[in-house]
């Protein structure tokens, strides 16, 4: 089980708490842990990632164990306590806009 | 007794804006989508509580939100805007080739006759299309990708296609806008397009009566005479009178001829309004007065509208999607602030009052006209 920490405007799109919980197959990676919120709420595709390119957006940031993992692969191993669940990991918003 | 609903898009959300037929007491909805910006929203011709909004911000992109019941409650649906083939490039703002990209919905259109289909301009300059209630859309490429559009060049809002105008007398025919491109049309739904800018003059451009490159900021069509078109451009008030062959300037005594809305009378296809801008530099109205400006004669002779509009240190802008008309039997007119008011004139234009005063900036401003 990963858990996964969405920004405000995620939550009320998807209608969730802070943070969701979600099954995942298969080594936990970027990709494979945002396979899967997409698939259990479709209505975040796009809003994370680019539909076409499957890139992050440019004021979207992902952290976790107080890493900053938004240049890694996004097949790359996530931290091994987010694969266990202990930690989570976050969808950061920039601190951006008026 | 009839009703309306008034549809304001702002930067931090949308708001509807619920009165009978007096419209003097109204009830304030919103917002809906708390802090993202609202561009457009609209409603079905013919199913008025099947609503359609363009909903984005600069972290998350494009959403589109659909109502089946007048606003009350919302579902997003589809939101992946995809270029047909290969986008290839426009111009930039220093003239340099650059990628098309999409980046937002500036204006939904649906459809006079089927609430499933509904049109989208978007920034890059294009428009999609869906036929499944905004689940799937689909690039009209043939616009894009008229052979002029290497030359296109965004305005300072971006390369926004923001303005569709379907005649009710012929369904292959549209008429689109593009800052700073132009108008175009179609006579075979869409497939194919030609640039209708004859008799525009913008002295900003290189060749100033060039077929395109023109800063169009809106164009407004009474049903009755899908032939008969209103435009503002960046400067100029302009009218064709056959279909956007051929336009000519009815800016007349107005006291700029800068600004962005336009709109016609819903029973008078003579009767224009407008709300005259500094200037291009200075977007706020002449002399710190907000007024919006009437012809009774499709131009020409202008007369303003004051009353109930503040008439000293008035500096917002009333942006080109922002202004609306109602079709009840004393024609309502309605128009959106970038200071967050909504202005209603239930005569025609003659009196004014705010239906709100402090939303966030207006971005544009619908008004259905309930049974």
């Amino acid at each position: 089980m990963i858990r996964v920490v969405l920004p405000a405007h995620l939550r009320l799109l998807a209608k969730v708490a802070a943070e969701v919980e979600l099954e995942v197959e298969g080594p936990a990676t970027l990709r494979s842990v945002l396979d899967a919120l997409e698939a259990r709420y479709p209505m975040l595709r796009g809003t994370i990632r680019d539909h076409v390119t499957r890139e992050r957006r440019p004021f979207i940031r992902f952290f976790a164990c107080a890493e900053d993992l938004s240049h890694e692969s996004p097949d790359a191993p996530l931290p091994e306590a987010v694969a266990a669940g202990r930690e989570p990991l976050l969808l950061v918003g920039a601190i951006a806009g008026g | 007794m009839s009703q309306v609903r008034v549809l304001a898009g702002t930067r931090k959300g949308a708001f509807v804006l619920t009165s009978d037929g007096k419209r003097e007491r109204w009830e304030v909805s919103g917002p809906h989508f708390g802090g993202w910006e609202i561009y457009h929203l609209k409603g079905s011709p013919v199913d008025p509580n099947r609503l359609y909004a363009s909903q984005s911000t600069g972290w998350h992109g494009q959403l589109i939100q659909r109502s089946n019941d007048g606003g009350k409650t919302w579902e997003p649906v589809g939101n992946k805007f995809v270029y047909e083939g290969t986008p290839g490039t426009h111009q930039w703002y220093d003239g340099t080739p650059h990628p098309w990209e999409f980046k937002r919905v500036w204006h939904l259109e649906p459809s006079l006759t089927d609430p499933d289909t509904v049109y989208a301009g978007v920034e890059d300059a294009s428009l999609f299309r869906s036929t499944d209630g905004g689940q799937t859309w689909q690039e009209l490429p043939g616009l894009r990708g008229h052979g002029s559009g290497p030359q296109w060049q965004p305005g300072a809002g971006g390369m926004c296609l923001h303005t569709i105008l379907l005649d009710p007398g012929n369904p292959a025919r549209m008429f689109i806008a593009i800052s700073a491109a132009g108008a175009f049309r179609t006579t075979d739904g869409g497939v194919t397009w030609q640039p209708i800018n004859r008799g525009l003059r913008s002295e900003f451009i290189p060749d100033p009566a060039a077929e395109v490159g023109h800063c169009v900021h809106h164009i407004a069509m009474h049903p009755s005479r899908p032939n008969v078109l209103f435009m503002q451009k960046h400067w100029d008030v302009m009218r064709s009178d056959d279909a956007g062959g051929e336009w000519r300037e009815i800016s007349g005594n107005l006291p700029t001829d800068f600004g962005f809305v336009i709109d016609v009378h819903a029973h008078e296809p003579e009767t224009i309004y407008v709300v005259p801008i500094k200037s291009d530099s200075e977007h706020y109205p002449p002399e710190g007065k907000l007024r919006v400006y009437r012809s009774r004669t499709g131009g020409e002779e202008w007369e303003p509208l004051t009353k109930g509009l503040p008439q000293s240190d008035c500096y917002v802008n009333v942006l080109r999607d922002a202004m609306a008309v109602d079709s009840l039997d004393s024609c309502g007119v309605y128009f959106g602030t970038t200071g967050g008011q909504v202005y209603v004139s239930a005569d025609a234009g003659d009196s004014w009052a705010p239906i709100v005063r402090d939303l966030p900036a207006v971005v544009s401003v619908e008004v259905q006209t309930l049974p």
